[in-house]
């Protein structure tokens, strides 16, 4: 192997190899071009309505409500602590189930609408229940 | 190095298309059983381990055998062994290659395995093995590698290296000691609850790795121009007699323990083994075969006119392997759940899928052997040519 | 040669230091969003109503268990609640209490000769809670956990991995694994409980969920007198009541894990 000789081998290969590698890595952008889905547009039930405001502010559970019932999940069931007092001094039980999903009842035109559009598919009613229970995915 | 795996001969690339395709059989199944549940496996609440764990456990101790070249090469500077510690190396990386891969698909919920990570949990026995599970894969990569791009580019290996060799030897025996602590710490389960299980694994593991090392190297010989040489092979056969015969030795000692103190809770668990228990024994058969297998070998291997024909001396391997792998690979799990910790006799036997599965792991097991081993060979080759 | 072996002690210590600031990393992937990080002025407390114990124990008074009959309803109250499923397939049972034979529940305490009493009747079990729990210690994530509040032991479904490393060193078989999953197989499902994916652990949790609003456990609720439940650690409490005065027998006791689960004979 001439080691002074700086040159590449097998250029057309080379070339072509990164070529359709490039296309491929693009295809996902390619096949989605021009095609945004709008945001979503969320229903809330008349339950959570009535209540005007979440456990927390609108925005804080927009960005940080994975993280809150993270946390949720974690001091209830390791720390034997169940109620969550809110900034303003509002007592809730910290559960999924008979909190959040009691207002929030509609999963499809609540929950999924967001996740769809994030494309996330987190899998908490494998366990806790929609409540009404509603049909399946 | 790496094209050497890619330049092989018809035979070789058809060896490899049909082991893919066992693989892909495999994933297919595990797809299955990823989407369904352990359910389709036949494990129970009563024998909640089955196959899998089976097959971790005897292949822990075909990976630490690499250990019995390492060990009299670079310590005792044995010199013949220099030839074919490689062969030892690739075979503890194929292998522990697989242990890795069957406690994947054992588990309930894969996707969270690396919680073992985030969670780390040092009083847990699991914990120390994924450390030194991964530790000895990662070392025997290293080593192997770089001994073997030195040894083609005839120069002596980096200086770095030597450490890291001496490290691998005590490594090896935690593997095969710390997967023995898996089971040997727990207080209610009388088969395993002995201090000999750690000594019979490893004496089990000498045997039945330095075995199969015995006929992959008689392989090697039959089918490619690089000889492991006799001596190589010979000095193998002593290592695989006197583990063999102390495996036994062990196994009798457990049994001689367990039957003059008579306690139910110990003797039970080998009743159900070698005799049944309660009219269960669908292991009977295998575990006086396993043992006949293993007694056959002793009287092959010890007398040296049997154990340096190389027919007979084969023979006793396949004996050895055979016997170790039904003992580990069979007895050892489902006799330590049968009967369970309520005296109720739940029986287990694998599943169709199960066995795939299993089928699937041991081809990508012998997919990474055969390349390693052709790039090792092919290396060989060119430097013996 | 000191320079260069300065040298390397400086990479080995650049090493080591990189070593413990991973350690915080993989604790923050572990635990998105650590306490008070992201809500500084959340709080998190008990309920008014929680009943607390250094140590919960239960006391079964197998005097009053006339047959069978008379454990299914803490087994039917326990299932129901949790959503335990009636798996069609025996060897994926899933059980969180539930009745068995002397030999089978106190296995190396029976005897040739017995009081027909004993031999004719069945004994509830379930997990032990032990203060010495073998499981909690094999677990490799914690998942499975000795809960510092009460004594329960605990499972935490989001973590376990399913690698049942539990069940083998729980030497009382108190532990069932989700083989598949169990949704098909809850005929009426209480939403206000969760439901187990497949792949998980799970067994009795002394009714962590009912204890936090003052509630009994659901099997001593329906167990018409037969089970009591306590603190262990308060002499005034009525098991350590029921254990002073009567003969009671722990499970296994010889294996050092400390069930807390008597039994009165």
């Amino acid at each position: 192997m001439p080691k002074n000789k700086k040159e590449l081998y097998n250029k057309k290969g080379v070339i072509a190899g990164i070529v359709i590698f490039a296309f491929i890595a693009a295809l996902p952008f390619l096949i989605n071009l021009g095609k945004a889905a709008p945001a979503p547009e969320l229903v809330l039930t008349s339950k959570a309505k009535e209540a005007k405001e979440c456990v927390r502010s609108k925005e804080f559970i927009k960005r940080e409500h994975m993280q809150l019932l993270d946390e949720w999940r974690d001091t209830v069931v390791r720390d034997a602590k169940r109620i969550y007092v809110n900034p303003q001094g509002k007592e809730f039980n910290m559960s999924l189930s008979n909190t959040c999903l009691d207002c929030h009842s509609n999963k499809t035109d609540f929950c999924d609408r967001c996740h769809d559009y994030a494309s996330v598919s987190p899998y908490c009613w494998d366990c806790h229940i929609d409540n009404p229970k509603e049909m399946k995915r | 190095m790496i094209e050497q795996a890619f330049k092989g001969g018809k035979r070789y690339n058809r060896l490899m298309l049909l082991l893919l395709g066992l693989i892909g059989v495999g994933f297919g199944f595990y797809l299955w059983q990823f989407n369904y549940g352990l359910g389709i496996t036949g494990m129970s609440r009563s024998v909640s381990w089955g196959f899998y764990i089976a097959q971790f456990t005897f292949l822990v101790g075909v990976a630490a055998s690499a250990v019995m070249l390492v060990l009299p090469y670079y310590l005792h500077d044995y010199k013949a062994f220099g030839r074919i510690t490689i062969l030892g190396e690739f075979l503890a990386v194929a292998s522990v290659t697989m242990c890795l891969l069957f406690i994947i698909v054992d588990l309930g919920q894969p996707i969270r395995a690396l919680n073992v990570i985030f969670h780390p949990t040092p009083n847990s026995i699991l914990f120390w093995d994924m450390i030194v599970l991964n530790g000895y894969l990662l070392l025997n990569i290293v080593i192997g590698w770089k001994v073997l791009e030195a040894e083609r580019n005839n120069v002596h290996y980096p200086g770095w290296l030597k450490p890291l060799i001496y490290l691998s030897i005590p490594w090896a025996v935690s593997i095969h000691t710390v997967t023995a602590f898996l089971y040997c710490g727990l207080p209610g389960r009388g088969f395993w609850l002995t201090a000999i299980l750690a000594p019979r694994f490893l004496s089990s593991a000498f045997a039945s790795g330095p075995a199969l090392l015995i006929l992959l190297c008689l392989l090697i010989r039959k089918i490619s121009k690089f000889d492991p040489g006799l001596e190589q092979i010979r000095s193998l056969s002593k290592i695989v007699t006197y583990a063999i015969i102390l495996n036994v030795f062990f196994f009798l000692c457990e049994v001689f323990v367990v039957f003059y103190s008579q306690i139910p809770e110990h003797m039970d668990h080998f009743k159900y083994l070698f005799t049944g228990l309660h009219g269960h024994g669908v292991l009977v058969p295998w575990m006086w075969s396993s043992l006949f297998l293993m007694v056959t070998a002793i009287i092959l291997l010890v007398p040296p006119m049997f154990r340096n024909n190389t027919t007979v001396l084969a023979i006793a391997c396949v004996c050895v392997f055979i016997g170790t792998w039904i003992d580990k690979g069979l007895g050892m799990i489902s006799g330590g759940f049968v009967p369970n910790p309520l005296h109720h006799v739940d029986e287990y036997v694998p599943t169709g899928p199960e066995l795939m599965i299993t089928l699937g792991v041991y081809a990508s097991g012998i997919f990474i052997l055969s390349a390693l081993f052709k790039i090792a060979v092919s290396i060989k080759e060119e430097l013996h040519a | 040669m000191k320079s260069s072996s300065r040298r390397s002690f400086l990479k080995i210590a650049g090493l080591a230091a990189l070593g413990i600031g991973a350690g915080p990393t993989i604790k923050a992937f572990g635990t998105i969003g650590g306490h008070g990080a992201l809500q500084p002025e959340a709080s998190f407390k008990k309920g008014e109503k929680a009943m607390e114990a250094k140590q919960w124990a239960m006391v079964v008074d197998t005097r009053k268990i006339k047959s069978e009959a008379d454990i299914r309803p803490m087994v039917e109250a326990c299932h129901q609640i949790h959503n335990v499923p009636d798996q069609p397939i025996d060897r994926h049972a899933i059980k969180w209490i539930w009745p068995e034979e002397f030999h089978n529940a106190f296995p190396g305490l029976q005897s040739q000769f017995i009081s027909e009493k004993i031999e004719n009747t069945s004994f509830p079990v379930l997990c032990n809670h032990c203060e010495n729990p073998p499981c909690v210690r094999v677990c490799p994530t914690k998942a499975t956990f000795k809960r510092e509040e009460d004594g329960i032991v605990m499972m935490d479904m989001h973590r376990c991995i399913g690698c049942r490393f539990c069940m083998a060193a729980c030497p009382f078989g108190a532990r069932s694994f989700n083989f598949r999953d169990p949704e098909p197989f809850i005929k009426n499902v209480n939403k206000e409980y969760p439901r187990r994916m497949k792949g998980v652990v799970e067994k009795c949790n002394f009714c962590a969920e009912r204890l936090a609003v003052g509630k009994l456990p659901a099997c001593v609720e329906a167990s018409n007198g037969i089970l009591t439940f306590g603190n262990l650690y308060d002499p005034q409490s009525e098991v350590r009541k029921l254990i002073r005065e009567h003969n009671t027998i722990r499970r296994k006791i010889h294996l050092g894990t400390k069930p807390t689960i008597y039994y009165i004979i």
